[in-house]
């Protein structure tokens, strides 16, 4: 149910041409290239409509001083792909810091013992010292990799994932770990993925995907035949639960899900997944490379789908049963029309609520786009969005979902979003932990796009109750209406509804 | 279907209704290749013995939950306490983009920092078109009056000299001739936090002192917090007790105010901390304290260099912590301490007698910085407590011979075990061999809480499952009221729940207690 609207495409060509004056000349011409407005664009074939283009340079590297959002290499794969693999130990390779910034903060949900059987709300560290810098911390790695067996004997393999120092000494962790690998029996995966290397978190994933294929396929005998209707979910991180709530779904239209990668994943689902009938690809932009792969050698077909909210979910279910023919078809029609009522509870209640607000957003890789109909669906209008870490593609992908007039902003940088937030004055931002209390400051409503906020799941129906419920108690909270001390100001016209 | 419009269920309650369990059950059986559940509850069990916290303890190279984080970390909450200064770190962005978010869940604010966002080129060829470039851009968006650059272990590793390189841009004119970069290197594989801390104030200050001329003023006195998550409540509350005084002071790094902004419709990016115009004025200090000695050795070395009278505090917290430190400000100033502070340090007192009963003999395990373990074992110690296990992951030898002394000065002490540069896996096998009745720490202590089912508090830097607790103060007499009926809660708390059955233990849920 695609709303139809257009956006004020002159108001941000205006405030693009304002921020770009305030930057030094070398910088403003690059940063340029990286600000548009979305324009009408042509129609476009089998992917739907393009209702726009974004024309935006991305994927390049970020200017430097100028408060990127961007994080680096290891947390794409650290952090994003590898780390949720619960069954294994990830050793954060090099000083503290890394490992410990970013323990346990993307709510990469999982079953099992933690410290026993699981270990992914853990902090595995070599904690490098000067030492391991000037003579080299090889040494120091199979030291460490014999502690884990012996300390968490249950672990199912190893990765050991790099930070920047190593790339830099000249270190050979692919040795370590293939030596260790034979000690132990045990797959041991090294993981490239230096902060420097890269511009953003984008290679990490990349690297991450390589690993896999080079480290994990085809080492062990997988004694596993799928059946027909085996898939694999690629690219859902299962963070506050979205691979369950969309795992559910994929259930109850007939499909047996072999592995998920890699929210709540374990090795034994990543090395079965060449056997699955098909890969269905949430997070493009992180997992894509390892789909593309697979289907070259595996002859595993992959499909992009979208399920958040109920317009994207629906099609993305009859898209899937399509690919399985008329049984899964009618499954899944079945399937829709058993969630249609609380879809239609949802709105009814809801829409009413937020009818009209507006939306800017800024968040990694996927969500820009991904996340854009389910607002639509509650009635929202987005005038903005952009991308940490997009490609190309993505922003191709971006026209289909984006009105004309959008702002679009990539790479955005701290003083860009806070002059086009106060420029266009949103009901709502959707972005991450380091965007949330300048724009709160400024009295606009906020919601986290990355960990949602501590609350989810988003994905598939359950989900997208979730997703209502936060966005109208994030606009419809009334402490927005309280930021004016009345004997300064007339008083203010808070907008507050109670909860229902 | 358990979700409705009605009683929309997050994901505490919707994975635990049946269909969700019966799914993760299947996934379980199905796909994931588990181990026999007797396997894990087997290594479970082995996990809480002596003979597992005996291999735990004699690991050497595997650090598993540390309890500290790195140098840089330090650097850019030490330069949040200075007037409009954005920092700048020179190195890898990824790492910026971690500081600002592991701040920002602590303290719930916004935390402003840029990076020369240097890659695989500058690897090669040194970032010194990134520290160029860089600096320019900062300075012409974020209008700050101040620049304060340090590093990460990237520019570190190949040796990019942050002296040199700030030259460079100035004579590229990246920023005016005299305009203010001072610089710390602050290398991630060497100590902790808390030594990026150190190195960063006394980087600001050597860039100001620096070939001054120094003329004493009698009685004045520089105060250096050192890394502080609760610096909102403690310095305010520090303020406070000086101002009584009547004592002319100086905060050296004051990060109270850029961590606690209002709300009230305008972003402020600075607010707060040390004036340019007093950090010069402190050189005539007549003397520099510290707060937290483990945070500012060399920048207290250094105001020694220069003439001033030093000392150094463990965190004041409690009572004879807040005692001395009241003392030696009245000795440097002067200033007596008046009869107001003296009655509200004898209300802190009144309420430690009225709880004594409750605290008297419990057993605590407690980690952190090292001032802080310090701070708390004390504390501890004067409501008759015995700090049973004293960790500090980034302690040295020096903390750990301070600790033995400080231990060693009280019966309740006898017992304790100092563990310096232990992690909390460590301390996981400690609590379960050798059990307490409280954990005190931060937020990461939560999964020994769950794991041991030892009632965590939280009292330390990080916390980020718990709101607004850094807002008030734990040092000084009103701050050792706040941690008092903080450790009270908890133990009321848990004993009501021990006591809450109905018709089996419920004779002992008292109403008055």
């Amino acid at each position: 149910m695609s709303l139809d609207y257009e956006n004020d495409g002159a108001l941000h060509a205006k405030l693009i041409e304002e921020v770009l004056s305030q930057y030094p000349d070398k910088a403003a011409k690059r940063r340029k290239k990286h600000l548009s407005v979305a324009k009408s664009g042509d129609e476009a074939g089998e992917e739907g409509e393009v209702l726009s283009e974004c024309d935006v340079k991305s994927n390049i590297k970020s200017i430097p001083g100028v408060m990127t959002i961007r994080g680096c290499a290891y947390a794409g794969s650290k952090g994003v792909v590898w780390g949720p693999v619960k069954d294994m130990v990830h050793i954060s390779h090099g000083p503290v810091g890394c490992g410990q910034y970013s323990w346990s903060q993307r709510r990469n949900y999982y079953v099992g013992t933690t410290g026993i059987d699981t270990f992914g709300t853990m902090q595995f560290t070599s904690d490098f010292q000067e030492k391991d810098i000037v003579f080299g911390g090889d040494k120091k790695l199979e030291q460490i990799i014999d502690e884990i067996e012996e300390l968490f004997p249950l672990n199912n393999g190893i990765t050991v994932q790099s930070e920047c120092p190593i790339g830099l000494i000249g270190d050979d962790t692919e040795a370590v770990s293939r030596n260790k690998a034979k000690e132990h029996e045990k797959t041991i995966v090294p993981v490239r993925c230096e902060g420097f290397r890269g511009v953003s978190q984008s290679l990490g994933h990349h690297i991450a995907n390589d690993s896999i294929r080079d480290w994990v396929f085809e080492k062990k005998d997988v004694e596993f035949e799928a059946g027909p209707y085996e898939v694999n979910v690629i690219g859902d991180y299962n963070i506050g639960g979205d691979a369950w709530a969309s795992r559910i779904l994929l259930e109850e239209i007939g499909l047996r899900v072999v592995g998920n990668w890699s929210g709540d994943a374990t090795l034994a689902e990543i090395e079965r997944a060449p056997k699955a009938k098909l890969n269905l690809i949430h997070c493009y932009r992180s997992m894509n490379y390892i789909c593309r792969h697979m289907e070259e050698k595996y002859g595993v077909a992959w499909m992009e789908y979208n399920f958040f909210g109920p317009s994207q979910i629906e099609a993305s279910l009859r898209k899937i049963a399509k690919h399985f023919g008329p049984e899964i078809e009618e499954k899944a029609e079945k399937v829709i029309a058993k969630y249609r009522p609380l879809v239609d509870a949802v709105i009814a209640k809801y829409r009413p609520r937020l009818e009209g607000n507006t939306v800017m957003l800024y968040v990694g890789g996927l969500r820009p786009r991904h996340v854009i109909t389910a607002y639509e669906d509650l009635g929202m209008v987005i005038v903005g969005t952009g991308y940490e870490f997009a490609h190309n593609d993505d922003y191709q992908r971006t026209g289909h979902y984006v009105k004309n007039g959008t702002l679009i902003y990539d790479d955005v940088t701290g003083y860009e979003l806070e002059k086009f937030i106060e420029g266009v004055r949103p009901n709502l931002v959707g972005s991450g932990i380091k965007e949330k209390y300048p724009v709160q400051k400024m009295g606009i409503p906020f919601r986290q796009m990355h960990s949602w906020d501590y609350s989810g799941p988003y994905h598939g129906y359950d989900g997208f109750a979730i997703f209502a419920r936060d966005v109208d108690l994030a606009i419809n909270n009334p402490v927005w209406g309280l930021y004016q001390a009345p004997w300064k100001t007339s008083p203010s016209h808070g907008r507050a509804m109670a909860a229902e | 279907m358990p979700q409705s419009a009605e009683k929309v269920l997050d994901h505490a309650p919707l994975f635990r209704e049946p269909e969700y369990r019966q799914m993760l059950a299947e996934k379980k059986l199905n796909f994931e290749c588990p181990h026999p559940d007797q396997i894990v509850t087997d290594q479970r069990e082995f996990t809480k013995t002596w003979e597992y916290r005996e291999k735990n303890l004699a690991r050497e190279a595997l650090v598993v939950n540390p309890a500290k984080a790195c140098q840089p970390l330090g650097a850019v909450f030490a330069a949040a306490g200075f007037e409009r200064t954005m920092s700048f770190v020179h190195g890898s962005q990824g790492c910026v983009a971690y500081y600002r978010s592991h701040l920002s869940r602590h303290f719930k604010e916004p935390a402003s920092a840029v990076s020369s966002s240097m890659t695989e080129d500058a690897a090669v060829f040194g970032g010194l078109k990134n520290m160029v470039d860089g600096l320019a851009n900062t300075y012409q968006l974020y209008d700050p009056k101040m620049i304060a650059v340090s590093t990460t272990c990237m520019a570190e590793v190949i040796g990019d000299d942050l002296h040199s390189f700030i030259e460079n841009a100035k004579d590229e004119n990246s920023v005016p001739r005299d305009f203010d970069v001072p610089f710390a290197h602050t290398p991630a594989f060497v100590g902790s936090h808390v030594d990026g801390y150190d190195g960063m104030v006394k980087g600001i200050l050597e860039h100001f002192w620096k070939g001054q001329e120094r003329t004493e003023a009698a009685g004045t006195i520089n105060i250096i917090p050192g890394f502080d998550g609760f610096c909102v409540g403690n310095n305010r509350e520090l303020k406070r007790l000086l101002d009584l005084m009547g004592v002319s002071y100086t905060f050296i790094q004051d990060a109270s105010d850029q961590f606690d902004t209002p709300s009230d419709g305008e972003y402020r990016m600075y607010d707060g901390g040390t004036k340019i115009d007093d950090v010069k004025a402190a050189l005539n200090a007549e003397a520099t304290l510290s707060l937290q000695h483990y945070n500012t050795r060399k920048t207290l070395e250094y105001c020694e260099q220069v003439g001033q009278a030093t000392a150094s505090f463990h965190y004041p917290l409690g009572v004879q912590a807040t005692d001395e430190f009241l003392m030696k400000v009245s000795a440097i100033s002067g200033k007596e301490i008046p009869e107001t502070i003296r009655l509200e340090r004898g209300r802190l007192i009144d309420a430690m007698a009225d709880s004594q009963s409750w605290l008297h003999g419990k057993k605590y395990a407690i980690y952190g910085d090292p001032d802080f373990v310090y701070a708390m074992a004390r504390f501890v110690m004067e409501t008759g407590g015995e700090p049973t296990h004293c960790l500090a992951t980034n302690g040295s030898s020096a903390w750990e011979a301070e600790m033995k002394e400080l231990l060693a000065s009280s019966p309740f002490g006898k017992d304790a075990q100092v563990w310096s540069g232990k992690d909390l896996w460590a301390m996981r096998s400690l609590l379960f061999t050798e059990p307490v009745d409280l954990l005190i720490g931060n937020s990461y202590g939560k999964y020994l809480e769950r794991d041991t089912g030892t009632p965590l508090i939280r009292l330390m830097f990080p916390i980020f499952d718990r709101h607004h607790h850094h807002r008030f103060a734990l040092m000084g007499y009103q701050g050792g009221l706040r941690v008092l009926t903080t450790i009270l809660d908890k133990i009321f708390d848990k004993l009501d729940r021990e006591t809450s059955e109905t018709g089996v233990t419920d004779y002992s849920y008292d109403l008055t207690r």
